[in-house]
């Protein structure tokens, strides 16, 4: 909401500057966004003495002027009748945007560069007058800038007003609070008519047949008037806040909007079939075309504004063009009603149009506004448009609203806000703004509360508007009397904290992706159609297709992070995120929604330096990022197993594995297949994992035991064993460890090894167990006797030989 | 008598001729190993006659305390110099750093603002991100066809849910299961429909709420004051200002005075000098209501906060978008 100083003005006396201004307004609750000068545009506008005028050699209406703006002289051409060797005038130089909106550019004209352009009064937007450049003082000093010497300036301040505010939607509104805070009263401009006996009932009436969405419709009527452009003030008033004008009679529905913050709707009298208003719903699917050209379509709950025979306007939002003012109207019927807040909002939001009148009525205006309005209206087209007023006005008024009147308790205020009020206080404050109140008893203060104020219905509201009026600032700090926490909260988010920060001392970078993905995502990792992962939350008004699901795996949102990367030529990466996945439930409203963690590793396990060269990461690189992370955690034990085929489609066969601890699956981690790499311009090998952590997190012990330590040394014994190139590895170390040994310490797998001179199909496993005793020092012989049978039990497991 | 002055005098002349650490090593086990003179000496000390024993027992283990002194002391002299002339490194050769990696400035700053509060005696709850209108915007006190519903461009997965906007339906999630008092903070993410420098359709938010017997507004400057002080520092001047949301009565925009100009007025403030960090307000009735709490009996405080905003002041960031571009190079400096 844009509202001028100047025009303010004219509704209270105002003693403070425009920053004062603007820092009280904030401070009352209308924040102030910026204050900009109406005439700031003028800053290249300077005094200008013609010192030279010859005729233009390519144009015989031009002229060629020299004007002298001290010091320099400008080249100007001119087109105006009365320009002349020694007038003083205005120029404005290239770069100045005029108030209409276009901005001077250097340009040859005919053949001849303007340095500038002389300027009449209209360009310039300080009066009627087009017929010639400006004539000023010779006095004047040239060089000066114009708005300096005319002293022209009025501060406009942008007003952000929040949505239960409709009645600072008006520049009076806004002038109210002023008054408040100055604590004078406001100025309400002069609305009466003087009335002969009632006329109006012979030419016009208004049925509503909708009551529930039209509780209130009142018009007046003027005759003979003469459209035409409106009187400069008028312009002015409308330019100064960014409204165009358009002719009196619009200007004035506009002016009056602007003033009052109540929509008004001027219609053609005579284009109205049997002159007359009715008032109802549409039917479902009826067309209707708007002022601005444009068909709609309307439905059953679209309230319309009709005459005898068709709709001319849908009500509260956009007139239609079969009853607008044209220039040959001379007989106008104003509208001013008020409209239910939600019929407006739906209609608005159907058709998709959003326009001032909308905006005020879907917010809620003043319903004992109408008649002010209408009638300011009327005189104003009197004034401006020689019109002629019906005696008498029109009133349909089938619904009217209870006056609100609010009992708020002093103590229960003084509780809320930490305050010391009293009765006197609270009710100064509000009656400042026009409340009025009266003590009920010692505590309580009845409070009526004004037809302009919508959004006080509670003794709380009434709170609120003690409290900013009397300032925030005022209330005194205090703090809150904490009982003593009796629960320690511990849980998943404490564990996550703690899984980052582990990862982090890993050396992994921390990701935070959208939780959108693209629409092709799902094609693009190749998943296959029965694939979990590809049914998604989708959103109905995605921002793009990159952002249109929610994710069902961080994999993607990793991989553009990489692709990101890349382009930046960063091509090793250790990264990780946890976030939620959102997996859709048939017989839920909401998804669950999963947390997870995922890693991602590309480029090489370690940086070249002078101490070595550059190792690429593999998948074991991958894993033992997981298997550390475990173990910090306080899980020893993690299980993997090849992932089962089409578990994970992304994933390359062979090189991907699910991850198991007791039993319940956490994850899996693997190799990227290229072909779901080439969606992302990954031309490397890249390894992920993903963990669930609301699976894994009720594994991961809270608390810890310590053990004691063994004070006897350990004895170690190293294993070599021929097996099949198929056994897996972790079978023997589980064969060991399930071997029932109870000195068997650790296992530790050091060697293997597939080349010559072990045959063909086979592998060397080598691994060294260490034995210890908790009660005393081993002995070699019984090591030997354990480690004897712990080995014949693997060559029996595993068909397994020892070497030669 | 003269057997150990002969040993002495014999120790400390070949000790004298030792010319490496070897060397001496060899000497300490000849004198003081398990078969060594003096351990034979220390011995014999039985075989000596009964008067003498006492005495040749004390100058034995004297001796031997001396010349493990020695040795000690000739052993670390040689070991020193040896060091420093075989072992010599270019120490200005960059080290073997394990790879470092960083959290993310998001989690950062949202881990400090749930420790501030923890201290404070908040509990740190979550809420679902995908939401019901309910939660997000009816149990807050804004009804369908509601203006306040335009304050939050919102997503829409179906007519009954959304996208959260906020981390405020978690307060209506929050009090359903528990009854005063309530202390929670809510980190977490939220979404709206809204993409430019200032403004990325998903961001963080934290949300407070505090019910209790008494709380008042009053308590809210406090507490915030407090949060800001210590985000900040304590010269971080804070204003309330009055302000609208549907579910607080009465409610107050914070601002802070600009971290980048100190208030003189810049291009981050938009020549205010105030930004805005904080939306807060007193519980709404309606939402106790909803709830089924006390309205008569209990008041409250509430207020939400943008994790992007706070973390972008506090460490100099233009663009928020650049938190979700994860470039290492930007993720490596925090």
């Amino acid at each position: 909401m844009k509202a001028s100083l100047s025009w303010l003005k004219t509704y209270v006396p105002i003693h403070m500057d425009a920053s004062e201004l603007a820092e009280a307004l904030t401070m009352v609750g209308l924040e102030v966004e910026s204050v900009a000068d109406r005439f700031d545009f003028m800053k290249d506008v300077r005094v200008g003495r013609v010192t030279q005028v010859r005729p233009h050699p390519n144009a015989e209406t031009l002229q060629v002027c020299h004007v002298d703006t001290r010091g320099r002289t400008l080249t100007v051409v001119c087109g105006a009748p009365n320009v002349k060797s020694g007038m003083v005038s205005a120029v404005a130089l290239p770069g100045t945007r005029f108030p209409n909106g276009t901005v001077l550019r250097d340009a040859a004209i005919r053949g001849i560069v303007s340095e500038g352009m002389l300027c009449s009064e209209k360009e310039l937007g300080l009066g009627d007058d087009a017929s010639g450049i400006l004539e000023l003082d010779p006095s004047f000093e040239s060089g000066k800038g114009l708005a300096e010497v005319l002293h022209l300036s009025d501060p406009v301040f942008e007003i952000s007003v929040t949505p239960n505010r409709p009645d600072c939607l008006g520049l009076m509104g806004i002038a109210r609070e002023i008054a408040g805070i100055q604590r004078v009263r406001l100025i309400y401009p002069d609305a009466a008519i003087r009335e002969g006996e009632d006329r109006i009932s012979r030419f016009s009436s208004v049925r509503i047949e909708a009551p529930d969405h039209c509780p209130r419709y009142a018009a007046r009527l003027v005759f003979d008037v003469t459209v035409g452009p409106s009187p400069f003030w008028l312009q002015d008033r409308l330019w100064s806040v960014g409204l165009r004008p358009i002719n009196n009679i619009v200007d004035i529905t506009n002016f009056i909007l602007m003033e009052s913050g109540q929509p008004l709707h001027a219609f053609d009298y005579d284009r109205l079939a049997e002159h007359r208003i009715v008032v109802k719903t549409a039917r479902e699917g009826d067309r209707f075309v708007t002022l601005d050209g444009k068909e709609r379509l309307l439905g059953a709950d679209t309230l319309m504004i009709c005459d005898g025979e068709k709709e001319v306007a849908v009500a509260g939002i956009m007139g239609g063009l079969n009853s607008e003012i044209s220039e040959t109207t001379t007989r106008v019927f104003i509208e001013s009603a008020y409209f239910n807040p939600v019929s407006i909002r739906r209609t608005a939001k159907r058709l998709g149009i959003a326009t001032e009148a909308s905006h005020r009525f879907e917010r809620g205006v003043d319903p004992e506004g109408v008649l002010y309005a209408v009638n300011r209206a009327a005189l104003l087209m009197a004034e401006t448009a020689g019109g002629r007023i019906i005696d008498g006005w029109i009133d349909a008024h089938p619904k009217p609203a209870p006056k609100q009147e609010i009992v708020v308790s002093l103590s229960r205020a003084n509780r809320l806000l930490g305050t010391r009020f009293t009765q006197e206080n609270v009710k100064t404050l509000l009656e400042s703004i026009e409340f009025s109140a009266v003590p009920q008893d010692e505590d309580r203060l009845r409070v009526s509360v004004p037809s302009f104020r919508v959004d006080v219905t509670r003794p709380e509201d009434l709170m609120e508007e003690a409290a900013r009026l009397a300032g925030y600032q005022h209330i005194p700090v205090t703090f809150p009397s904490l009982p003593v926490v009796r629960k320690r909260s511990w849980g998943p988010l404490q564990l996550r904290g703690s899984i980052r920060r582990w990862l982090a001392g890993f050396g992994f970078l921390e990701a935070v992706n959208y939780s959108f993905i693209h629409r092709n995502f799902d094609d693009r990792l190749g998943l296959p159609e029965n694939d979990f992962r590809r049914r998604t939350v989708e959103i109905l008004n995605p921002i793009s297709d990159e952002q249109s699901r929610m994710r069902t795996t961080l994999v993607p949102g990793l991989l553009g992070t990489l692709q990101r990367n890349l382009a930046q030529q960063i091509r090793s990466l250790r990264l990780f995120e946890t976030g939620k996945v959102y997996l859709p439930q048939e017989a839920d409203l909401l998804p669950r929604e999963t947390e997870m963690l995922a890693l991602l590793w590309t480029g090489h396990r370690f940086e070249s330096g002078w101490y070595g060269k550059e190792t690429p990461c593999d998948f074991f690189d991958m894993k033992g990022a997981v298997e550390g992370l475990l173990k910090a955690l306080g899980r020893r034990e993690i299980e993997t197993a090849p992932l089962p085929a089409d578990s994970c489609a992304y994933l390359k066969p062979g090189v991907s594995a699910t991850l198991r601890i007791d039993d319940r699956n956490v994850g899996w981690l693997g190799e990227m297949r290229r072909r779901a790499l080439d969606p992302f311009d990954i031309h490397q090998p890249v390894f992920v994992a993903e963990l669930d952590l609301d699976a894994l997190l009720p594994l991961i012990p809270r608390s810890r035991k310590a053990e004691p330590i063994s004070r006897f040394p350990g004895v170690t014994r190293d294993f070599t064993l021929i097996v099949d190139k198929t056994v897996p590895a972790g079978d023997i170390l589980q064969c060991v460890t399930d071997a029932g040994e109870k000195w068997v310490e650790t296992v530790h797998l050091f060697d293997v090894f597939e080349k010559e001179p072990i045959p063909q199909g086979k592998k060397s496993v080598s691994f060294r167990v260490t034995y210890r005793s908790k009660k005393r020092t081993l002995e070699d012989k019984e090591v030997t006797r354990v480690h004897q049978k712990i080995s014949e039990l693997l060559l029996k497991t595993f068909d397994a030989a020892l070497p030669e | 008598m003269d057997t150990i002055q002969d040993i002495q005098e014999q120790a400390f002349k070949e000790l004298e001729a030792a010319s490496d650490a070897d060397a001496v090593r060899a000497l300490s086990v000849r004198y003081l190993g398990r078969k060594g003179i003096v351990t034979q000496l220390l011995r014999s000390v039985s075989t000596r006659p009964p008067d003498e024993r006492a005495s040749f027992g004390k100058r034995a283990n004297a001796l031997k305390n001396r010349l493990n002194e020695a040795f000690e002391t000739a052993l670390k002299r040689l070991e020193v110099s040896l060091e420093g002339r075989e072992d010599h490194v270019d120490v200005t050769l960059p080290g073997r750093t394990p790879p470092v990696g960083a959290l993310h400035p998001i989690t950062q700053v949202m881990d400090e603002i749930c420790d501030i509060f923890s201290k404070m005696g908040f509990d740190v709850v979550e809420g679902p991100e995908v939401e019901s209108d309910y939660y997000n915007f009816e149990a807050l006190n804004i009804p369908k066809d509601h203006p306040a519903r335009d304050m939050q461009d919102t997503f829409y997965v179906s007519d009954a849910v959304v996208l959260r906007t906020h981390t405020s339906p978690v307060q209506i999630r929050t009090m359903e299961h528990k009854e005063p008092p309530v202390r929670v903070i809510v980190p977490g993410k939220v979404f709206r429909c809204d993409s430019d420098i200032t403004h990325t359709p998903m961001f963080h938010q934290v949300e407070g709420l505090l019910v209790d017997d008494g709380v008042s507004f009053g308590d809210l400057k406090g507490t915030l004051t407090a949060f800001v002080h210590q985000i900040f520092d304590e010269k971080t001047a804070l204003r309330f200002r009055p302000s609208f949301f549907p579910f607080t009565e009465p409610s107050a925009e914070v601002d802070i005075v600009c971290v980048m100009c100190r208030g003189k007025g810049c291009r981050v403030c938009s020549h205010t000098g105030w930004l805005e960090i904080l939306g807060s307000g007193m519980v709404h009735p309606a939402l106790f209501e909803k709830v089924g709490y006390d309205p008569d009996r209990y008041t409250g405080f509430a207020f939400g906060m943008g994790v992007e905003r706070i973390a972008m002041l506090k460490y100099g960031i233009d663009d928020i978008r650049k938190f979700f571009e994860n470039n290492a190079r930007f993720l490596m400096q925090f």
